[in-house]
């Protein structure tokens, strides 16, 4: 469906080729971070804290040193001392210090001549804890009377009287709240929470690390961002970024959780130890789940007001959300950006706090921040429509923002889709299709920023013609198909004739991680620019054979011509000829472009999600599910509509299904996906797509991300959905069979 | 002189001022006159933040140029997943 202010005519973008990676991976060709091997390769293990929090009295690894085939043992006093920040946090993450922060956290790690031994001799590694207070729930960690994580950390931000686990504050808004609310004709305050779910990705993060005395080193990794690897592992042991080359491998998937370090250094801090020998350490998934960052669980209040005619005049949210137990992993500050996004409200408030609790460090997953805002406030704006008998598409289109409304978060919006998505949503059939009893439909819309980043990126034309692009963004989603559609788009030559590799870090300049859905983005626009380029040198290389100005020389599908009679008349020279030639020519053709872009445009979507709610088990099936998202322009339409698609899958588990459970004993109940419940194919019905396509003017080819906003709505589209077939309204998550029916029989 | 817009937090860094006025031609410029005239910002943006010129989020860019009519606002750092 495309809504095209700007009409162009395309060859290859909008077109559906095979995916370059699709073969490799499906005959198990791909090389997935614990594919890979070295001779004379150690092989780690690691030793966690089964506390929530604890103090770390005594380590004893000789018994586990004094077993034939242990080459090293690590703790912390192995790393350097000094660090600040988040250095010095992701380094008390890599290894406990004086205190253990989670269940999970790593305290020792061992390297052996085999996994066998390597798993043994971790388990004579003697840990001597004295056990504390702990606290894992968000509001009881905010108390003042809460168990200390870590003793001031809270940053400037802070009144004073706060409890000693709050990190950080935040609070912004505009216009006159009280003003606001009186004008309106109903105002309605509830409260929220959403608990804290993983990414689930399917490959645990595994990696090959060599390191030498000399600190040179080597690592082979899964990760999300190499040049992130590589500077935190440095940081982390102290030693030089540059000397430490690192290799992406194939990723079974991140969706955020692979842009940071959880035991990277490990191997590359055995390896030293070990004089040198490759040490590869692979994660359980009970080791996923209990030591590497799922998102926050977050507690949040939201007042709004609203007017007969379902104009909002006044809104705010306080939102409390933990990272684990160090400072700067929560997304608060990203959630209160997202919150209300999508509408245009003259008055609002936001206030935030970042909270520490004993829970595994926070990573990034899929628009960090925005699903349990969206959950609070699309739940809210559900409400008040409900009760003012307002349709839920008609009050968003009223009060939705478009070009020249100012954001929530300040600046005024450029040309952005969310009208377009909320048209698309209320013609398409699912939003006519008659519900039947114990039925109910749901809708909500979502909002991510999208990011530039810095990015680096060189092509080069090959001596047959074709085109090599070295790009530093791990594809995580489809990047290495659009980027390649794209390179073929520019250079007039087909989709078969490019290749596009991701490369280690000494073959471009920095490149931040595929994330902020900035892959296809960023590195297609530095592609764009380094592919121009290399078609200026085409076109000068033709110019002197022509012997004319290479100015007089344009670039047109896949050969240089004469940009008109003027010029002379020559016949066309392709790609092909001008490669042949290129080294009697002046020798080799590229292109290279590396910058930090801005423009990225944001991202709207919208959702409409129809469910049925078995009365006497509270189970709820999906039985339709609609995604209608803004691409800007849809390189690969049908990785486009993966995106929505998987987007939508993880929000609906997070919405019935996910989350982390607690025990009394601070210890992760579920840490296998047998307890940890994703949504698996037989849960989900087909999810529609309607891609939307308002191009976005900061990209040649009108690109925005795709990657974040699908995970975003379904949260509060589907509790919207349950209370539609209900009269139930959930205000926690996940919604699952005895949530919903502990709500249905609270009604009666 | 340009009109930096601060997020509301930030008040009491400028003795209650939403919005500085600041003399620059580029991001970075901006932020060391912000910092000059309030020192109380500089651990703020010394820990990250974002910057939004005329509706486009900059991160990292201290070499963009800024207009005297330019709209500028602090915005809190995003990271994306």
């Amino acid at each position: 469906m495309a809504k095209d202010e700007i009409t162009k005519e395309f060859k290859w973008i909008g077109t559906t080729p095979d995916r370059p990676d699709g073969l490799d991976k499906v005959t198990g060709r791909a090389r997935y971070g614990a594919d890979f091997n070295l001779p004379n390769m150690l092989y780690a293990a690691v030793v966690r804290s089964p506390h929530a929090h604890a103090k770390i009295l005594k380590i004893d690894a000789s018994k586990a040193l004094a077993m034939k085939g242990v080459k090293a043992v690590v703790t912390r006093a192995d790393l350097p001392e000094g660090l600040t920040g988040e250095d010095l946090y992701l380094q008390e993450n890599t290894l406990a210090g004086e205190k253990a922060l989670y269940d999970g956290h790593a305290v020792a790690a061992v390297a052996a001549t085999s996994q066998l031994l390597a798993n043994d001799a971790a388990k004579l590694i003697e840990v001597e804890y004295e056990v504390l207070p702990h606290v894992t729930d968000v509001d009881k960690a905010m108390a003042k009377d809460a168990p200390v994580i870590l003793p001031d950390c809270a940053d400037h931000t802070v009144p004073e009287g706060m409890g000693p686990n709050v990190a950080r504050m935040i609070e912004f808004g505009r216009g006159d709240l009280d003003a606001g609310y009186a004008e309106a004709d109903l105002v309605h305050e509830q409260s929220y929470t959403t608990e804290a779910t993983h990414q689930g990705y399917i490959e645990p993060h595994a990696a090959v690390g060599q390191m030498g005395s000399d600190g040179k080193g080597e690592m082979w990794v899964c990760t999300q961002g190499q040049w992130f690897i590589r500077k935190m592992c440095s940081a982390v042991l102290g030693t030089d970024p540059a000397q430490l080359r690192v290799t992406p491998s194939e990723i079974g998937g991140g969706f955020g959780g692979k842009t940071t370090i959880f035991m990277e250094p490990l191997p590359l801090a055995l390896s030293k130890k070990a004089g040198g020998r490759p040490v590869k350490l692979v994660m359980s998934r009970s080791d996923v789940l209990r030591a590497t960052g799922p998102t926050a669980s977050a507690s949040m209040d939201v007042k709004m007001g609203m007017k007969k005619d379902g104009t909002i005049t006044a809104a705010q949210v306080t939102f409390r959300m933990q990272g684990g137990p160090f400072p700067g992993a929560s997304p608060v500050g990203e959630a209160l950006s997202c919150a209300f996004a999508c509408y245009d409200i003259p008055n609002l408030m936001h206030v935030g706090y970042e909270v520490l609790a004993n829970r595994p460090k926070c990573a990034a997953y899929r628009a960090p921040g925005s699903p349990m805002a969206a959950y609070a406030v699309e739940s809210m704006v559900d409400e008040l429509c409900r009760e003012l008998s307002l349709d839920p598409i008609d009050v968003r289109l009223k009060n939705g923002v478009k070009e020249g409304s100012r954001a929530s978060y300040g600046p005024k919006f450029k040309t952005i889709g969310l009208a377009e998505t909320l048209e698309a949503a209320k013609s398409h059939p699912n939003y006519a299709v008659a519900l039947g009893p114990n039925q109910g439909r749901g809708v909500a819309s979502g909002f991510w920023f999208n990011h530039g980043g810095e990015t680096s990126v060189s092509l080069a034309i090959s001596e047959d013609g074709t085109a090599q692009v070295s790009v530093g963004t791990p594809d995580i989603g489809g990047s290495r198909a659009s980027i390649a559609l794209m390179t073929a788009e520019t250079l007039g030559i087909p989709y078969e004739n490019v290749r596009v590799n991701i490369v280690e870090t000494g073959a471009l300049g920095v490149n931040e991680p595929t994330h902020g859905s900035r892959a296809t983005f960023a590195s297609g626009k530095a592609m764009w620019e380094a592919a121009n380029q290399a078609i200026k040198e085409m076109c000068k290389r033709a110019a002197q054979k022509w012997d004319i100005d290479p100015e007089a020389v344009t670039w047109k599908d896949g050969a240089a011509h004469p940009a008109g009679d003027n010029a002379g008349q020559f016949e066309p020279m392709s790609i092909k000829e001008i490669a042949a030639e290129m080294g009697k020519t002046g020798g080799p053709i590229s292109g290279h472009h590396e910058s930090t872009p801005s423009g990225a445009g944001p991202s709207f979507g919208t959702h409409v999600v129809d469910v049925e709610v078995d009365p006497e088990t509270g189970r709820v099936t999906v039985l339709r599910y609609l995604v209608t998202q803004d691409a800007g322009r849809a390189i690969h339409p049908q990785y486009v509509e993966g995106q929505y698609q998987g987007g939508a899958a993880q929000g609906i588990g997070w919405a019935l299904n996910e989350g982390y459970i607690y025990g009394e004993d601070g210890r992760l109940q579920n840490s296998v996906f047998l307890d940890y419940r994703v949504p698996v194919a037989s849960d989900l019905p087909m999810i529609d797509t309607v891609i939307v396509e308002v191009p976005n003017p900061g990209h040649p080819f009108g690109v925005r991300g795709v990657g974040e906003t699908g995970i975003t709505p379904p949260l509060p589209a589907i509790a919207n959905a349950i209370h539609a077939a209900t009269g139930a309204r959930l205000r926690a998550l996940p919604m699952n069979p005895p949530a919903v029916l502990a709500a249905i029989k609270a009604m009666a | 002189m340009v009109e930096v817009n601060l997020w509301s937090g930030l008040r009491k860094f400028t003795d209650g001022a939403e919005v500085v006025e600041v003399d620059g031609k580029t991001v970075g410029q901006l932020l060391d006159g912000l910092v000059a005239i309030h020192p109380g910002l500089e651990p703020v943006i010394e820990s990250g933040i974002s910057v939004a010129v005329d509706g486009e989020v900059i991160t990292g860019g201290r070499n963009t140029p800024v207009e005297p009519d330019s709209e500028v606002f602090l915005m809190q750092q995003i990271k994306g997943g």
